[in-house]
C-alpha cells in the first residue's frame, strides 16, 4: 500500500475534524442510553440542530449564537420524543424512527429560503506559537472550538459518570429503574433530562455539519450521520472515551479511504468504500470476543417505567 | 393533577378505538399545519385518507396500497418475531437489498429462459441472501458476543455499496449501452413477479405477506417456539431455566426475519421495481420497524399498520403533486399521524386517573 | 384528439382523463408536471430542473399549469406517481432522473396522449416518449482548460459519484482539455458512491487538498467541496457544479457549469400549445443554451479567461469538439483516429477512461 504522498499530520488533523458530529451526537445518546433510554431518532434531532443552528448563524452573523441554536433546536425536538415515551410510556424504538422522519421534514419546511447562503466561517482558535510545532501543531493546534469542545465532553462525561453522585444516579436509573425509584429518585425526570441533553448533544452535531463541515443549508444535509452515531454507542460499549476512540476510527478510516483513492492504491474503490463500515464491525468483534463477558448495555435500555405506587 | 393508572387487562375498547382518535387528532393538528401553508386543509385531508381508498383514481390507487404495504408487512413480521424476543435486528433493510440481488442474480443467471420454474430458485434465492445477511450479525453474537444492532445497520451500508457494484458491474443490462441498471424483468416474463389479477396491485409478495401473516399468528399463539420468543423477551432469565436456548433464538430469529426481508426484496425487484438500480432501495427495511411497533408486533396489527402507512404514502404523494404541498411538509404529517398512533395508545393499559393523595 | 384520449383510457379501464380542451392544431391550456429525484431545497440537480419549470410558467402564465412532486424513489414509486399524474390531467411530464426510464416507457404506452419526457435516457419506446439530455461534458471541457492552465502543482481533482457513463465522460473530457494546454497535468479521481452527502464530498475534496491537488471539479450534487476549498485561502480554486454557486464567487469558485433546462421545457411546452409537438431526441449543449458556464472570475488571468471563453464559442459553434482525435483509450488501444471525433454513441455508453488517466473505474 502507498502512503508515500499522505501525510500522517495532515491525515490526523482531518479525521478530527471529520468526526465532530458523529462524536457529539453519539456522546448525547450515550448519556440517554445510560439513563435507559433508547433514542433511535439521532438523525432527526441532528438535521434540527443542522437547520436551526444555520438560521440563527445567517440571522446573527455568529457561529456562536447558531452553536446554541442548534443545540436548542436538537433539545426541543427530543422533548417530543420525551413526552412521549415518558409520560404516555409510547413504544421507544418506533417514537424515535418517527422522531427521525418529522424531524426530517420539519427541517426541509423550516429551511426553505435558506438555500444557497454562506454562513460567517466558525474561527479556528488562535494558539499562538502552538500551532506552529511540527506535526503537533497540526494536528492538535488548529482546530476550531467545536473539535476541541467534544474531546472535553468525552472526558467530561467519562469523568461525571464514573466519578460523580450524577453519574451514579444516572447509571442507577438506566440498570434498574424500579430500584432507583425505590431509592426515591425521580426516574422519569431524570430520564427527560438526558434525553434532552441528548437532543442539544445531537444538535450541535448536526449544527457542526451546516456550519463548519459543510457551511450550508440542504436539504438532508446529515446525510446519514446520525445512524453512525447511533452505532458508535454500541461499538463504545457506552463508555464515553470509547465513543472517541469509536468516532475517530470510523472518521479516520472515512478520511484514509478517500485519500487512498487519491493516491491511486491499488485495493478497489468499492471495497474501499464499505471499509469504514467493516472495520468498524471488525474490531468491535475483536473487542467484544476477548473478553468473554456480557456486552454491558444498561439494563432497562428502552423499557419504559411507571410508578404503579 | 392527572396520573395514569395500569388497567389489569388491556382495554377492549381502547384497542379499537386509540387508532381512531389518533387519525382525528392527526386531522386536526395536521390541518393546522396546512392551514398555516395556504392550502384548504379539509382538501388536504381528504385526499391523503380519502382520495386513494374511495376517490376518483382508487381503482386504480387501491391496488398501489397493496403493493406499498407488501414489503413493509413482510419485513415487519419477520422483525416482529426477534423484538419480541429482544433481539435487534435494525438492518433489514441490508437484508432486502441483498435478498434482492441474489433473487436478480438467479434470474438474469438464465436469462432469456422460458421456463416459469425459474421462478422457484429465485425466490430461493431471495430467502437464502436475506437469511445469509442476517446471519452474519447473528453468528457474530453468538459466537462472538458482538451487538447486532451495529453489526446488522454497519452491514446496510456494506449492502449499499453492494448493490451499486450489481447496478454498475455484474448484473448490468448487456444491452444498456452502458447505463446503470440491469434487464428489466418485465420484459422477462418467465422471471417476472407480475399483477396477479389487473388493476389489483397484488403480486407473489402480497399473497406471501398475508400467507406469511397466518403462520406467524399460528407460530406465536399455538406452537413452543413462538411461546419460548415470548417468554425471552418477557422474562429472560426464567426462558432460560425452561432450557431456551438463547443463542438458538438469535440465530432464528435473525434468519426469519433475514430471509422474510430477502423475499420482499426478491418480489419488489422481479414486480414492482423490474429492475436492480443504484438506488434500488427506499428504507422499507427501516419503515418496517415502525409498522412493526404500530402493529404492536401482532401479526393482524402488523397486517394493518402496514396498510395505513401505505395510504400516508400513497395520500400524501397525491396530496403534493396536485395540491403542490412540499414533500416535507407531508413527511412532518406522517411524523405526527405516527406520534398520535403510539402516543394514544397509552389509554389501552393505562386509565387516567385524577391523582388523590399521594 | 379528446376523443381518442377518452376511448385509448376507456380501453384501458382505466377511467376518464380530465378533460382538457384540446384541439387538433394546439391546445388552450397545458398542464405540465415534473418529477423530481431530490427535493427541490438540493441546492443543485432537481433545484435547476424546478427553476426550468418555474420559467415555463412565467413564459406561458395562464395558459399553463404546473404540478411537481419532489423525491420520488426511482422504483415502483415512480410508476404510480406517473400514473397519478397522467390520470390527474397532466399533458406533458417531465422525467428527470435517468432511473426513470423504464417506468417511464412503461407508463407511456398506458397513456398515448400524454407526452413524456425523459432526462438523460435513451428509451423511446412509444411515439409519445421523447429524451433530452446535456452535454455536460461541453462545459467539463472548459473547466479542464481552466485547470490545466492555473494548477501549479500540476494536480488536478475530480470527485465523482459513480462510475457511470455521464461521469467519466465528464472525467475524460475534463482531463483531455487539461493535458492539451499543460502536458504535465496528473489527474486524481475520488469516487465518492453518493450522489448527495455534504460531509463525505468534503471529505473527499480534503482528501484531494491534501495530496497536493489544486483545482476541483465535483460531480456530486452539494457546494461542500467548494466550501472546502475556501478553507485554503485561494491556494485551491474549483467549480460550481449544476447550479453557479455564485456564493463561492468571491473565493475558490472560478467559474461554473450550470444546468439550465428552461429553454428546453419552455419550447417544448410552448410546442405542445401550437401544435408543432413532436417526439425527440435532444441533447443540446453550450450552444443549445442547456450547458451555461459560469461567469469566470477575476481569479483567473486574463489570458486564460479570454482563452476558455474561446474554447466555449468554438463549442458552440461547432468548430471544436472535446473528444477530437487521436485518442487512446486507457490500455493504449486506438479509440479515435487522428481528427476524428467522437460518435454520440460511443459518448453514451462511455466505459473506459483515456489514455493517461490513473487508476481503475470500479466495475
Amino acid at each position: 500500500m502507498d502512503f508515500g504522498s499522505i501525510n500522517p499530520a495532515v491525515l490526523i488533523a482531518s479525521l478530527m475534524v471529520a468526526s465532530v458530529p458523529i462524536m457529539l451526537a453519539a456522546l448525547g445518546e450515550l448519556v440517554a442510553e445510560r439513563a435507559g433510554v433508547l433514542n433511535l431518532g439521532v438523525e432527526g434531532m441532528m438535521i434540527m440542530g443542522a437547520v436551526c443552528g444555520f438560521i440563527i448563524t445567517i440571522q446573527t452573523e455568529s457561529a456562536f449564537a447558531g452553536f446554541v441554536g442548534g443545540a436548542l433546536g436538537g433539545a426541543v425536538l427530543s422533548l417530543f420524543f420525551a413526552f412521549l415515551t415518558q409520560v404516555l410510556l409510547a413504544n421507544q424504538v418506533a417514537t424515535g424512527l418517527a422522531l427521525t422522519m418529522f424531524g426530517l421534514g420539519m427541517s426541509s419546511l423550516m429551511g426553505q429560503g435558506f438555500n444557497g447562503l454562506k454562513p460567517v466561517q466558525t474561527p479556528i482558535v488562535p494558539l499562538g506559537p502552538l500551532a506552529d510545532i511540527p506535526f503537533f501543531g497540526r494536528v492538535l493546534f488548529a482546530h476550531d472550538a467545536m473539535v476541541y469542545f467534544s474531546i472535553a465532553m468525552a472526558g467530561l462525561l467519562w469523568w461525571v459518570l464514573k466519578s460523580t453522585r450524577i453519574g451514579l444516579i444516572l447509571r442507577a436509573v438506566g440498570e434498574s429503574h424500579e430500584a432507583a425509584h425505590a431509592l426515591g429518585y425521580k426516574v422519569i425526570r431524570i430520564r427527560c433530562a438526558a434525553i434532552a441533553f441528548g437532543g442539544a448533544m445531537a444538535g450541535l452535531g448536526g449544527a457542526y455539519v451546516s456550519l463548519v463541515r459543510v457551511p450550508q443549508w440542504v436539504d438532508g444535509i446529515t446525510a446519514g450521520a446520525g445512524w453512525i452515531a447511533l452505532a458508535i454507542v454500541v461499538f463504545a460499549a457506552w463508555k464515553p472515551w470509547r465513543v472517541l476512540i469509536g468516532a475517530y476510527l470510523f472518521g479516520g478510516i472515512t478520511v484514509l479511504q478517500l485519500n487512498l483513492q487519491v493516491a491511486g492504491s491499488w485495493i478497489p474503490v468499492e471495497y474501499l468504500s464499505m471499509s469504514p463500515y467493516l472495520i468498524t464491525i471488525l474490531v468491535l468483534v475483536i473487542m467484544s470476543s476477548g473478553k468473554g463477558r456480557a456486552h454491558n448495555a444498561p439494563a432497562a435500555l428502552g423499557q419504559n417505567f411507571h410508578a404503579s405506587r | 393533577m392527572l396520573r395514569l393508572e395500569k388497567r389489569p387487562n388491556p382495554s377492549q375498547f381502547w384497542l379499537f378505538a386509540t387508532p381512531v382518535v389518533a387519525v382525528i387528532l392527526t386531522m386536526f393538528f395536521g390541518g393546522l399545519l396546512f392551514a398555516s401553508m395556504g392550502t384548504n386543509p379539509f382538501t388536504v385531508i381528504k385526499t391523503i385518507f380519502w382520495d386513494p381508498v374511495f376517490g376518483e383514481f382508487a381503482f386504480y390507487l387501491r391496488g398501489q396500497l397493496l403493493v406499498k404495504a407488501g414489503p413493509l408487512i413482510l419485513i415487519a413480521l419477520g422483525l416482529s418475531l426477534g423484538f419480541r424476543a429482544g433481539i435487534w435486528n435494525i438492518g433489514a433493510e441490508g437484508q432486502y437489498i441483498i435478498g434482492a440481488i441474489c433473487g436478480a442474480a438467479v434470474g438474469l443467471a438464465f436469462y432469456p429462459t422460458e421456463s416459469r420454474l425459474i421462478f422457484i430458485p429465485m425466490i430461493a434465492a431471495g430467502l437464502l441472501g436475506g437469511w445469509a445477511w442476517a446471519m452474519i450479525p447473528a453468528i457474530l453474537k453468538t459466537r462472538f458476543n458482538t451487538n447486532e444492532i451495529l453489526v446488522s445497520l454497519m452491514l446496510v451500508y456494506v449492502a449499499e455499496t453492494i448493490l451499486a457494484k450489481a447496478a454498475t458491474g455484474f448484473l448490468k443490462n448487456p444491452e444498456g449501452m452502458g447505463f446503470p441498471g440491469s434487464r428489466n424483468f418485465s420484459s422477462y416474463p418467465a422471471a417476472a413477479n407480475p399483477e396477479l389479477i389487473a388493476g389489483s396491485g397484488l403480486h407473489w409478495g402480497g399473497v406471501a405477506a398475508i400467507v406469511i401473516g397466518g403462520l406467524a399468528y399460528v407460530l406465536l399463539a399455538r406452537h413452543i417456539i413462538g411461546f419460548q420468543i415470548k417468554l425471552s423477551g418477557q422474562a429472560p432469565r426464567a426462558a432460560r431455566f425452561h432450557g431456551v436456548s438463547p443463542n438458538r433464538l438469535v440465530v432464528l430469529c435473525m434468519g426469519i426475519s433475514g430471509a422474510l426481508a430477502g423475499l420482499a426484496g426478491m418480489f419488489e425487484v422481479t414486480g414492482p421495481a423490474g429492475q436492480i438500480t443504484i438506488d434500488f432501495n427506499v428504507g422499507y427495511g427501516f419503515t418496517a420497524i415502525i409498522v412493526a411497533f404500530l402493529g404492536r408486533l401482532n401479526p393482524v396489527g402488523i397486517i394493518l399498520a402496514g396498510l395505513i402507512m401505505a395510504l400516508t404514502y400513497v395520500g400524501g404523494e397525491m396530496a403534493s403533486t396536485n395540491l403542490g404541498l412540499p414533500s416535507a411538509a407531508i413527511q412532518v404529517f406522517q411524523g405526527m399521524l405516527l406520534f398520535f398512533l403510539l402516543g394514544v395508545d397509552v389509554l389501552t393499559n393505562y386509565r387516567i386517573r385524577m391523582a388523590g393523595g399521594k | 384528439m379528446l376523443r381518442r384520449t377518452l376511448l385509448a383510457s376507456a380501453a384501458l379501464g382505466l377511467g376518464l382523463m380530465a378533460a382538457t380542451s384540446s384541439l387538433a392544431a394546439g391546445m388552450d391550456k397545458v398542464k405540465a408536471c415534473f418529477v423530481y429525484i431530490g427535493p427541490i431545497g438540493d441546492g443543485g440537480w432537481t433545484y435547476q430542473h424546478h427553476q426550468g419549470a418555474l420559467a415555463v410558467q412565467a413564459a406561458y402564465g395562464d395558459k399553463v399549469e404546473i404540478a411537481f412532486q419532489e423525491n420520488v424513489p426511482e422504483s415502483a414509486d415512480a410508476e404510480r406517481v406517473l400514473t397519478t399524474m397522467a390520470l390527474g390531467g397532466c399533458n406533458i411530464i417531465f422525467t428527470t432522473s435517468f432511473g426513470y426510464m423504464d417506468a417511464t416507457n412503461a407508463i407511456a404506452a398506458k397513456f398515448p396522449d400524454v407526452k413524456f419526457e425523459h432526462a438523460t435516457g435513451f428509451k423511446r419506446d412509444s411515439a409519445n416518449v421523447s429524451t433530452y439530455n446535456a452535454r455536460f461534458y461541453e462545459g467539463r471541457a472548459v473547466q479542464g482548460l481552466i485547470a490545466g492552465r492555473m494548477t501549479k502543482s500540476n494536480k488536478i481533482g475530480y470527485i465523482g459519484s459513480f462510475p457511470i457513463p455521464e461521469v467519466i465522460m465528464g472525467i475524460n473530457s475534463y482531463y483531455l482539455n487539461a493535458k492539451a494546454v499543460n502536458p504535465a497535468v496528473e489527474l486524481s479521481v475520488v469516487w465518492a458512491f453518493t450522489w448527495f452527502d455534504p460531509a463525505k464530498e468534503a471529505d473527499a475534496a480534503k482528501a484531494l487538498i491534501d495530496q497536493g491537488v489544486d483545482v476541483i471539479a465535483s460531480h456530486t450534487d452539494s457546494t461542500a467541496p467548494l466550501a472546502e476549498a475556501a478553507k485554503t485561502n485561494g491556494a485551491v480554486i474549483g467549480f460550481g457544479q449544476a447550479s453557479d454557486m455564485s456564493e463561492y464567487k468571491d473565493g475558490p469558485r472560478v467559474s461554473s457549469i450550470i444546468d439550465n433546462w428552461a429553454p428546453y421545457y419552455v419550447k417544448r411546452v410552448g410546442a405542445l400549445l401550437d401544435g408543432t409537438y413532436e417526439q425527440a431526441d435532444a441533447w443540446e449543449g453550450i450552444a443549445g443554451g442547456e450547458v451555461e458556464i459560469g461567469e469566470i472570475t477575476a481569479l483567473v488571468p486574463a489570458e486564460v479567461k479570454a482563452e476558455a471563453e474561446a474554447l466555449r464559442d468554438a463549442i458552440a459553434a461547432g468548430t471544436y469538439h472535446p473528444f477530437t482525435g487521436p485518442i487512446n483509450k486507457q490500455d493504449g488501444s486506438a479509440w479515435l483516429a487522428a481528427g476524428a471525433t467522437a460518435p454520440d454513441g460511443d459518448l453514451l455508453g462511455m466505459g473506459f477512461f483515456v489514455e493517461g488517466i490513473v487508476g481503475d473505474i470500479p466495475q
